[in-house]
């Protein structure tokens, strides 16, 4: 009966595809984010990540690399199960690629409970800055908090007094709100806790329009933050009442999307592809070569990953069996990061320079993101303090 | 419908299979296959439950993961107040031990799915389905506020509970547990369906009618096996908050009601086994095909599509007749 | 005063949207009796379809007729290859079929479009805002989306009372068999009416392009709302599921506008707030569920 042998020779070559060890390069597991809406943000983390690899010509620290790429679809028994199978079957011990929180709060405890180590690219929740972090665990990208707590001292730089304030009413939309305040030195008009699921802000416009603040923070990432700007311009309100966000409410593709309507937005960022510094020119050079689309801080931050494993693979030759030499070696963070300096803090997560940015017209014409000045010098973050390591 | 266990020979076979599972992906090197196999045990009991509603009993909850998410919550929280020490509501000491965390679970899913039940019985069809699903939606929404457990970023359970003398940090002792338990659910399941009360549950999707005219309460039949189902949903939840250590919104949201209803259609509705076999299908597919391509998506669309287009009654009714018996 | 007025514009609005979805889901469930996962899928085709073709040749008014054939021809391919042979199905495997499409065009979409979402820019005719009452400036391209829908609205009144489709349609969703019976070419008229739904849903995918992000997952995120529009309204009733429709998007509006507002009456700021936004999250299943305890078949089905 052919469909019996057809069924039967299926099967296995399932089980065949399950790819069993091999040898040389030093293997990455990378988890992360392609699927859905905010499949763009995995997917500019994992092209950041190979781009430095490509650079090498398939190495990292002089030290062959093979990059294994996993979709986790924003869900963290998924992203676990990945995990597992990596360490188990693969025996990976260098992990990365994580975007969200959640996956990430169900999956880097097994990673490093096996003696693997995970370098954040992207998502850092505060719980696992403070008391739950840990020796195998770092972090390239920031700490959630800081983001906002920027976006808070810029607002109280450019001496805006009465801030009106929104985000989605879930855990990071609350620790946007928080961090915000605690570095916003005015009065706060109004606060708004907006959907996850919303598509629609016209009640909130309305909302802001009748308190007349003088400044607006919000906090949208992805999808989200392109609808509100794009229905906040429609509002006429972007002439009338400027805005504050933090970078993951205005990425290099989200400006891609709302256009000219973002003109005269105020952004605070760690990274900026606009940077006069070696290791990014070499990068947005290579990005430009490599991909046609617009660069995104996850792009640069997926790159800066790689670098911190190339300085930890440089410095021990590629040699994972000694995890206290290698975790070493991570520690110093000596490499050359896209957004200058950067050094890791006593609980392995960044400390580093806050920058303001400013969209403008560019010289084609385009809005683009354009650095005006400095907002936090060796910023760390507040959670450092429990960590006891 | 195969409502009894035809061929104790085919099921001992099956039970030594997963018994020795864990020990031939040690040897293989497939280690990964025990949590995948401890995955599909526990979503072959959620879906099992919904089963015992949507194919038995007719009634279609598209809000099951609230049971699920519940359990998992329930999970959660006693952990919490455990490791923090502070009893819940000033009177409830937390706890980490599994042979309370698991019934807890049981019981108040259970209670969840009375007061659900009550209100949602009153429609029927597809008003039914919209219903539960409203409900499902609400607690989701209810989780996703609670910033005390974590919100949308979901509840850390740094250890998986204990069970006296095991290693609960041992995957395989973990699969083990999901297994002991699936093999009691199933067993359970099994005396259920061929119970009276079975019976009368099977009789009410035929013909309410009918039912009510033998003098018994449909109303108070359905809610019963509406609670059971809840109850073993509710299980299923707190054996997944065991193995993920984590418990999140997730768990409540609509696409995991959807989900589970998905691995019942695809196994087999109304059938024993088949929900474990939809949910085995259903993950081994989305983690083969995920492996493979990132456009996995596509891959298992397709099949669902081919499932539902070329066979009668999913895939146990294909692998019948791809083997040529009466599955 | 003003802002009460701005709020109830943007109620209609939001809800002229949901009923543009939910008249043909509503046709496509009352009178083929078909659970169509794919409704949402095919919002996203016409937002995807009309927003390219705007870009790439830079005029938004072709985006309207590429979006609506887009969505047509998706519409009744899906009807001819998959919905057609599962009319005599349980609606379960309606389900799990209209599921695998959702995964299907989702995948689709991303290799065809990439994962960034796409955006189109406002035509300069209906950019800007409108004094409409002293003080109350309203976004012009809102205020189309409203009159847009409303025409649509009166269309399939017309459409459905006075023409003898309408005339089918309206027998089809009250007695299948009966229609079926009498002799008409039932599989016709069901393409027809799958593509009418299609049609609409492709409209409200181009209309929220301006608007909404252009994304992967468009369709899920606005799906469940719209069935919850048409069984609030009662299955298979155009008239239920334009007053539900209006009905949720003035109720789920003015939640988020006045709740938190309400409850910082009572309690502090923060909380309120939190709270406010967490149970208008869940205003409209509430909603849903109480008009269901008291009406079981929807607002606009009479009980038998």
């Amino acid at each position: 009966m052919n469909l019996r042998k057809a069924f039967l020779a299926a099967s296995i070559a399932a089980l065949a595809a399950f790819p069993a060890a091999a040898a040389d390069p030093v293997k990455i597991g990378m988890i992360t984010t392609l699927s859905g809406p905010a499949g763009y943000l995995g997917q500019d983390i994992r092209d950041g990540f190979k781009l430095a690899m490509d650079l090498e010509g398939g190495k990292l620290g002089g030290v062959p690399v093979e990059l294994l790429v996993e979709d986790d679809g924003l869900k963290p028994g998924q992203g676990k199960q990945i995990a597992e199978r990596f360490l188990g079957e693969e025996g990976i011990k260098l992990f990365t690629g994580i975007v969200f929180s959640n996956v990430a709060g169900a999956t880097i405890p097994d990673i490093v409970d096996n003696d693997a180590f995970y370098v954040s690219p992207n998502a850092a929740p505060s719980n696992m800055a403070g008391k739950e972090c840990n020796q195998n665990y770092f972090v390239v990208s920031w700490q959630n908090d800081s983001l906002h707590e920027s976006a808070g001292q810029n607002a109280t730089n450019l001496g805006y007094k009465k801030a009106f304030v929104l985000a989605p009413n879930y855990q990071a939309g609350k620790d946007a709100i928080a961090g915000f305040k605690r570095y916003f030195k005015g009065e706060i008009a109004g606060e708004i806790y907006t959907r996850l699921d919303q598509t629609d802000f016209a009640a909130e416009l309305a909302q802001v329009r009748a308190a007349k603040p003088d400044v607006v923070f919000q906090f949208h990432p992805g999808g989200l933050g392109i609808t509100f700007l794009r229905q906040y311009e429609q509002a006429g309100l972007m002439k009338e009442i400027p805005m504050v966000v933090a970078e993951p409410s205005m990425d290099g593709v989200t400006l891609a999307a709302v256009g000219d309507a973002a003109l005269g937005l105020n952004v605070t960022s760690h990274w900026n592809s606009d940077f006069d510094n070696a290791a990014n020119k070499t990068f947005m050079e290579a990005w430009n070569k490599a991909y046609n689309r617009p660069v995104t801080y996850y792009a640069s931050q997926g790159y800066d990953a790689a670098l911190a494993y190339a300085s930890a693979l440089k410095a021990t030759g590629g040699n994972l069996d000694d995890a206290d030499a290698f975790r070493d070696a991570l520690r110093k963070a000596d490499f050359e990061s896209v957004r200058g300096k950067f050094a890791f803090g006593p609980n392995q997560h960044p400390v580093q320079n806050w920058y303001a940015l400013k969209v403008e017209k560019g010289e084609d014409g385009k809005p683009m993101l354009k650095t005006v000045g400095e907002v936090f010098q060796d910023h760390g973050d507040a959670y450092s303090a429990e960590c006891k390591m | 419908m195969e409502t009894s266990l035809k061929r104790p020979v085919l099921l001992a076979s099956v039970v030594i299979a997963l018994i020795a599972l864990p020990l031939v992906a040690d040897a293989t090197g497939y280690t990964a296959l025990t949590s995948l196999a401890t995955r599909v045990l526990i979503y072959g009991i959620a879906a099992a439950s919904l089963n015992f509603v949507l194919g038995y009993g007719g009634m279609v909850s598209f809000g099951h993961a609230a049971f699920f998410g519940i359990g998992g919550y329930v999970v959660g929280i006693l952990y919490q107040h455990y490791t923090l020490g502070e009893p819940l509501l000033g009177f409830i000491p937390g706890t980490n031990q599994m042979l309370i965390t698991l019934p807890a679970a049981i019981v108040i899913s259970g209670l969840m799915a009375a007061l659900i039940g009550a209100l949602s019985l009153r429609t029927g069809g597809v008003q039914f389905i919209m219903i539960t699903l409203a409900f499902a939606q609400m607690l989701f929404f209810l989780f996703v506020s609670l910033k005390t457990y974590g919100g949308d970023d979901g509840l850390i359970i740094r250890r998986a509970n204990e069970l006296p003398g095991l290693n609960m940090r041992d995957k395989q002792t973990v699969y083990y547990v999901c297994l002991a338990v699936a093999v009691l659910f199933f067993f359970m399941l099994w005396r259920l369906v061929n119970s009276r009360f079975g019976n009368v549950i099977v009789g009410l999707r035929q013909s309410e009618r009918r039912i009510a005219a033998i003098g018994l309460p449909a109303y108070r039949y359905k809610l019963m096996a509406f609670v059971i189902s809840g109850m073993g949903c509710g299980l299923a939840g707190a054996l997944m908050a065991n193995f993920l250590r984590f418990a999140s919104p997730d768990m409540l949201h609509w696409t995991k009601s959807g989900e589970l209803m998905v691995m019942v259609i695809l196994g087999g509705v109304g059938t024993l086994f088949g929900p474990l076999i939809g949910a085995a299908v259903f993950i081994v597919l989305e983690t083969l095909l995920a492996s493979w391509t990132e456009n996995w998506q596509l891959g298992l669309g397709l099949i669902l599509l081919f499932v539902v287009l070329y066979t009668q009654g999913g895939v146990q009714a294909l692998g019948a007749r791809l083997f040529g018996r009466r599955a | 005063m003003t802002l009460f007025l701005e709020q109830l514009l943007n109620g209609v609005q939001f809800g002229v949207m949901l009923f543009l979805l939910a008249a043909g889901l509503t046709l496509i469930f009352g009178i083929m009796g078909v659970i169509n996962l794919a409704h949402g899928s095919i919002y996203m085709i016409g937002a995807y379809a009309g927003t390219w073709v705007a870009t790439e040749t830079g005029s938004f008014w072709l985006g309207i007729p590429a979006a609506l054939t887009a969505a047509a021809v998706a519409g009744v391919a899906i009807e001819f290859l998959v919905v057609r042979r599962l009319y005599q199905r349980d609606h379960l495997d309606q389900v799990l079929a209209t599921f695998g499409l959702i995964l299907i065009f989702n995948q689709t979409v991303t290799i065809l479009f990439g994962r960034q979402p796409l955006f189109v820019s406002m035509p300069a005719l209906l950019d800007g805002s409108v004094e409409l009452l002293p003080g109350l400036f309203y976004p012009i391209y809102r205020l189309a989306i409203i009159v847009v829908g409303l025409l649509v609205a009166v269309g399939l009144y017309l459409l459905i009372n006075k023409t003898r489709i309408g005339m089918l349609v309206r027998a089809g969703s009250t007695n299948r068999e009966m229609v079926r019976a009498l002799g008409v070419d039932i599989r016709l008229l069901y393409t027809l009416v799958f593509g009418l739904g299609a049609l609409l849903a492709g409209l409200a995918g181009f209309m929220a392009g301006p608007i909404l992000a252009v994304q992967v997952g468009m369709g899920e995120q606005i799906l469940i709302t719209t069935f919850v529009v048409v069984v609030i309204g009662g299955v298979g009733s155009i008239r239920g599921a334009f007053f539900a429709s209006l009905v949720l998007g003035i109720v789920d509006t003015g939640l988020r506008a006045y709740l938190p507002g309400l409850l910082r009456q009572v309690m502090v700021g923060s909380e309120a707030d939190a709270l406010g936004a967490g149970i208008s999250s869940m205003g409209i299943y509430l909603l849903m569920a109480i008009v269901l305890l008291i009406r079981p078949k929807g607002l606009f089905i009479r009980n038998s």
